[in-house]
């Protein structure tokens, strides 16, 4: 999608602008992008808004000239996922936001110097490698605007000194790689959750304004690495509506088909680690040993297991393999089969229903205002499938259901993996029979460039909404390219969906949101 | 059927000729000591190498196949490999008490270990309160636990050890109980009695019917829970509290606590066999003479491992197939659900009994 | 009485092996000094039961931890060789192998995790990001190697390596523990990160 018509707001104007956008039915905030358009441009920030019952979007934009010490005022009370993303834009920009609660880094550590994403900060000069632990600090401030025009500061306390706070992470065999949660502890039940990310920032987003369009393709892959298909999918159509090129009916269908293999492969997991989590360890390996077949699957067509490079700017690295439809043929009936074993072995059992009902419940609403979406957002209710509601690929013409449960706690979370795959079978089998002739792949120019511009492409990953977020300037590298992250959002539900339950639920909870922390950080 | 008193009496009298009677007993002492030691060894390494099979082929894999035939020294390597691994000493923490408590466990287990009546007439420790004594014993592990959470100074491990705390103690309620009711029936504390009358009238599984085989199913979950193992593996419960109460233990500390917990298994099982499935009592049935005397030419020793191995095996397969507990749902489960039936079941049993009901 | 020592490998060959002269010069090293046959046997049977009995930590940070997963499970079963027992708590870990990037908040984490192992610890350096940054390389949040602040017995480079790499990875850690010696003069020295 093109953003020709991106409307700017003035600073002092933003927040009533954005309230009756608000009060309009636009409750979904699905990006906020910290943008740094230069000297004359100044810093700044780019809303998308989408309304949840008409799927219709708006773009915003506003912007500050003011370098040394940039203010803009705060959406985090109109919307909570606000909350996170300003503190993202805050860490990477230094943006201010004025009575924002919590104006503390986020993916950083607390003394990082400058601000990394500002085109003209040169972080690694200025932070050697630190081996010092990290300072970690229980009190944060607050910007307020006075009513005469000035700012003062104003400290929250964040954890009181005598409250029980157990570190969660970074190391830690339940938080699904290195992200460390900060977790009052009354007893065994939890008063507050506190996220510190950024154990695993690679930096992606600063990488890519360095890379050529081709290279930064093989980062997407390691974002979200269960939703590796997916993400480069996202990156490759957006690129390419970009530069206006048509791509075959053959790819637009082989695209589909391995997006929603990859899908399988993600919800296999999801069940396994979560059984894992729970302690029932043969459930984890059933799921792994059924993993497997689809990963002969990918490996025969694209090379790889995990990591799999095929997507590429218009079409794909190489043609399908000859065996790709049988193998993918005997795998359907294979699979429908051993979700009953899943179900029986793991599903019915009294103990995993006693701990997943009734535990980490998440209103529609809350979800909404969270961003939560995917099988999370689903299971609370939100319509919130991209596949349905933006149709891509071959989306358009292929019979699905998008399922959805109400109950929004863990175990509707976990039922709409489950279900999702036999869907994602559905799919795939109206499919297999009927890829079309012609190019695997269209002719592109040696080196691209994508025209001047704004773009925005967003694709259902195998855990929500993944988009990309690319301004060109006409270079062979983007100006920026941001990702929206389809985990952040459910990282930022913890503390509403864990408060009040114990720390045991915080692996049922934590594992069925189903997050991957590398898509988190970024 | 073999008695084994006729070896210890040739033992006994061949010490007491050659040497004074203290010498004989210290000796003997040396040796009883020296046996239980060695058997705790070699069933702690029999049972981790089976647990690690059993697991492997509920879970469609091979388990340990590289070491040695079938990967049948596998855990040799590891106890060696234990043996020489650093223990570290670690500043900030109650050195006494982090330096004793494995050894409270090991200790406790040891001593229940030893109440096992092996055969007709082997039994190490065997006197008339041995149930009570059994019950005392086993109890001092939860000690060893609490102090290895309290003085590592470390939340997590604070954490696992009250868990624990709060979970043995309140399953020692249900086994105390289930024991009850078998005291009831057999009208002795004494473990070799209690055999004995076993293999007189019959396994008492059969004897008491149905709150028998009631009091057995509670038994087991009582006894999975008090030997902190899956579903009931609260205290460690690995990806919630990393390693619970011995997360800061290394080395040979760390083994002492792994080995305890497969003993505690073992020690588990045979109690179950001893009171529930006839100790070293072989199978009778009733009428076949025949099969009897078959019966009883295979060794009590052999009954008594080969039953317990088989409860052993009951209690991998919950382990490996079943989700795990929360701590809010493991004590209604006992307080509201495991002790009130195990009380029904004592006064059942006991009206069983007074009414001449039992076979 | 000099006796050299040479790492035998279940079922495969010595031969199969890659990179034998830079193993041939670290058995050179440590055997420089010699032992009689009485201590070599003894730490024989050491090595073997380290070899043995590596256990891994569960520590893995991105795309290399999941195969790390694949390695555990069904069909690749590392238990076959006796390293299933991965632990949670690093005091009771043998080997840690760092599968995925390391970034800079994260490198005291892993010195720390590193620190609190009891010895004989052993490092594997999973994945080109762990090796070097890997593609990640270029970015201003990355470690470039973990061999720059922990020690590094074994490279398994791959991106992610496969499952069959991490058990040749394995493998090869195996043939440097056989090696070692407990007992006499050449104990394992503590190596110091590399310095650049």
């Amino acid at each position: 999608m093109t953003l020709d018509n991106i409307k700017t707001l003035e600073p002092a104007k933003l927040r009533t602008e954005m309230e009756s956008l608000k009060k309009a039915g636009f409750d979904y905030l699905v990006n906020l992008v910290g943008m740094d358009w230069g000297e004359e441009g100044g810093l700044g920030v780019v809303y998308e808004l989408e309304n949840t019952e008409t799927h219709a979007t708006t773009w915003l934009k506003t912007s500050t000239a003011d370098r040394e010490n940039p203010m803009l005022p705060t959406v985090s009370d109109i919307w909570q996922i606000a909350n996170i993303y300003e503190r993202e834009v805050f860490d990477f920009y230094g943006i201010k936001f004025v009575d924002h609660p919590d104006m503390r880094r986020i993916f950083l550590r607390e003394d990082w110097v400058g601000y990394p994403m500002r085109k003209d900060d040169k972080p690694e000069e200025q932070n050697p490698l630190n081996m010092t632990n990290e300072p970690l600090a229980d009190t944060t401030t607050q910007y307020i605007l006075n009513p005469d025009g000035t700012i003062s500061t104003k400290q929250n306390t964040i954890f009181t000194e005598d409250e029980y706070v157990v570190n969660i992470g970074p190391q830690h065999p339940s938080t699904h790689g290195v992200l460390h949660f900060r977790v009052s502890l009354d007893g065994e039940i939890i008063k507050k959750i506190d996220p510190v990310l950024g154990y695993i920032h690679r930096g992606v987003e600063k990488l890519n304004e360095s890379y050529t369009y081709p290279q930064t393709l093989a980062l997407t892959d390691r974002l979200d690495y269960l939703g590796a298909m997916q993400s480069r999918h996202a990156l490759c159509m957006c690129i390419e509506k970009a530069m206006g090129i048509e791509v075959s009916e053959r790819v637009q269908v082989v695209r589909t088909i391995l997006d929603e293999l990859q899908r399988i492969d993600s919800h296999i997991l999801f069940f396994s680690c979560l059984c894992q989590d729970m302690g029932a360890t043969t459930a984890f390996l059933y799921g792994f040993r059924d993993r497997e077949k689809i990963l002969d699957i990918f490996e025969e067509t694209c090379g790889g297991r995990l990591i799999i490079n095929y997507n590429t700017i218009g079409g794909l690295m190489a043609d399908i393999h000859p065996n790709f439809q049988k193998r993918v043929k005997e795998f359907i009936p294979y699979m429908r089969k051993n979700i009953k074993e899943y179900h029986a072995i793991f599903t019915g059992n009294v103990i995993f229903q006693n701990r997943s009902k009734g535990v980490g419940i998440l209103s529609k609403e809350q979800c909404i205002s969270l961003g939560c979406t995917g099988g999370t957002g689903r299971a609370s209710g939100w319509a919130n499938d991209v596949r349905k509601n933006h149709p891509y690929a071959a989306y358009d013409k292929v019979e699905f259901n998008q399922v959805l449960r109400t109950e929004g706690d863990s175990f509707a979370r976990y039922m709409i993996r489950l279900d999702e795959i036999l869907e994602s079978l559905n799919i795939i089998e109206q499919l297999i029979d009927n890829i079309p002739e012609g190019n695997y792949k269209e002719k592109t120019k040696p080196i691209i460039k994508v025209p001047e511009g704004t773009y925005y492409q967003a694709v259902e990953a195998s855990r929500g909404e993944f988009g990309v977020f690319l301004e060109s300037h006409g270079d062979k590298s983007p100006y920026r390219l941001h990702y929206r992250s389809t985990g952040l959002p459910l990282v930022a539900a913890m503390d509403t969906a864990c408060k009040g339950f114990k720390i045991a639920d915080l692996v049922t909870i934590g594992g069925t949101l189903d997050y991957v922390v590398p898509d988190v950080d970024r | 059927m073999f008695d084994f008193t006729t070896v210890t009496q040739w033992i006994d009298n061949l010490l007491t000729s050659a040497m004074p009677t203290w010498a004989a007993t210290l000796i003997e002492c040396v040796l009883v000591a020296l046996a239980v030691i060695t058997l705790y060894a070699v069933f702690a390494i029999i049972l981790i190498y089976m647990e690690r099979k059993i697991c492997a082929f509920f879970q469609c894999r091979l388990g340990p196949m590289r070491v040695g035939k079938w990967g049948s020294i596998q855990v040799v390597s590891d106890v060696l490999k234990m043996l020489t691994k650093e223990i570290i000493d670690m500043k900030n923490v109650d050195r006494l008490l982090h330096k004793m408590a494995p050894f409270l466990v090991i200790v406790a287990s040891m001593l229940t270990f030893s109440c096992l009546p092996w055969n007709k007439g082997a039994g190490i420790i065997d006197f008339n309160v041995g149930i009570f004594f059994f019950l005392a014993a086993g109890s001092l592990g939860v000690v060893g636990i609490l102090l290895a959470g309290w003085s590592s100074n470390n939340k997590y491990a604070l954490i696992g050890a009250m868990r624990s705390g709060a979970q043995i103690i309140s399953y020692e309620v249900s086994i105390g109980l289930t024991m009850l009711t078998m005291i009831i029936l057999t009208g002795t504390m004494s473990f070799s009695e209690i055999c004995q009358q076993q293999a007189d009238y019959g396994w008492n599984i059969f004897r008491g019917h149905i709150p028998a085989v009631m009091a057995f199913i509670v038994y087991l979950i009582a006894g999975n829970a008090e030997c902190n193992r899956g579903p009931f593996d609260m205290p460690e419960a690995e990806s919630e509290l990393t390693a619970g109460y011995h997360v800061e233990y290394s080395g040979m500390h760390f083994g002492f606590y792994y080995l305890a917990e497969y003993l505690n298994l073992f020690i588990c099982a045979g109690m179950a066999s001893t009171i529930f499935l006839g100790g070293w009592a072989p199978l009778h049935i009733y009428g076949l003479e025949a099969f009897n005397n078959i019966m009883d030419y295979i060794p009590g020793v052999v009954w008594m491992v080969g039953k317990t191995f088989f409860v052993v095996f009951l209690l991998m397969w919950i382990r490996w197939t079943f989700p795990r507990l929360r701590i809010d749902q493991l004590l209604s489960l006992e307080w509201k659900y495991l002790m009130p039936i195990s009380l029904v079941i004592l006064v059942m049993m006991a009206l069983c009994v007074s009414l001449g009901l039992t076979l | 009485m000099e006796v050299k020592k040479r790492a035998k490998i279940k079922s495969i060959p010595y031969e199969d092996f890659k990179d034998n002269e830079t193993y041939e010069k670290l058995v050179e090293e440590l055997n420089a000094n010699g032992a009689n046959v009485v201590v070599t046997a003894l730490d024989n049977l050491i090595d073997w039961g380290r070899s043995n009995s590596l256990w891994p930590l569960t520590f893995a940070t991105s795309c290399c931890g999941i195969e790390f997963m694949a390695v555990c499970a069904a069909r690749y079963d590392i238990a076959r060789f006796g390293f299933e027992v991965t632990r949670n708590s690093p005091r009771q870990a043998d080997v840690i192998l760092v599968s995925g990037t390391i970034t800079t908040k994260m490198a005291p984490v892993l010195k720390r995790l590193y620190d609190q192992m009891a010895d004989p610890k052993y490092v594997v350096a999973i994945g080109g990001c762990s090796i070097s940054g890997g593609p990640f390389t270029k970015s201003y949040h990355v470690l470039k190697g973990v061999d720059k602040i922990i020690p590094v017995d074994v490279y398994v480079p791959g991106c992610p390596p496969r499952p069959e790499s991490f058990l040749y990875g394995m493998m090869q850690l195996q043939r440097k523990v056989k090696v070692e010696q407990f007992f006499g003069t050449t104990n394992r020295k503590q190596k110091q990160p590399k310095q650049d």
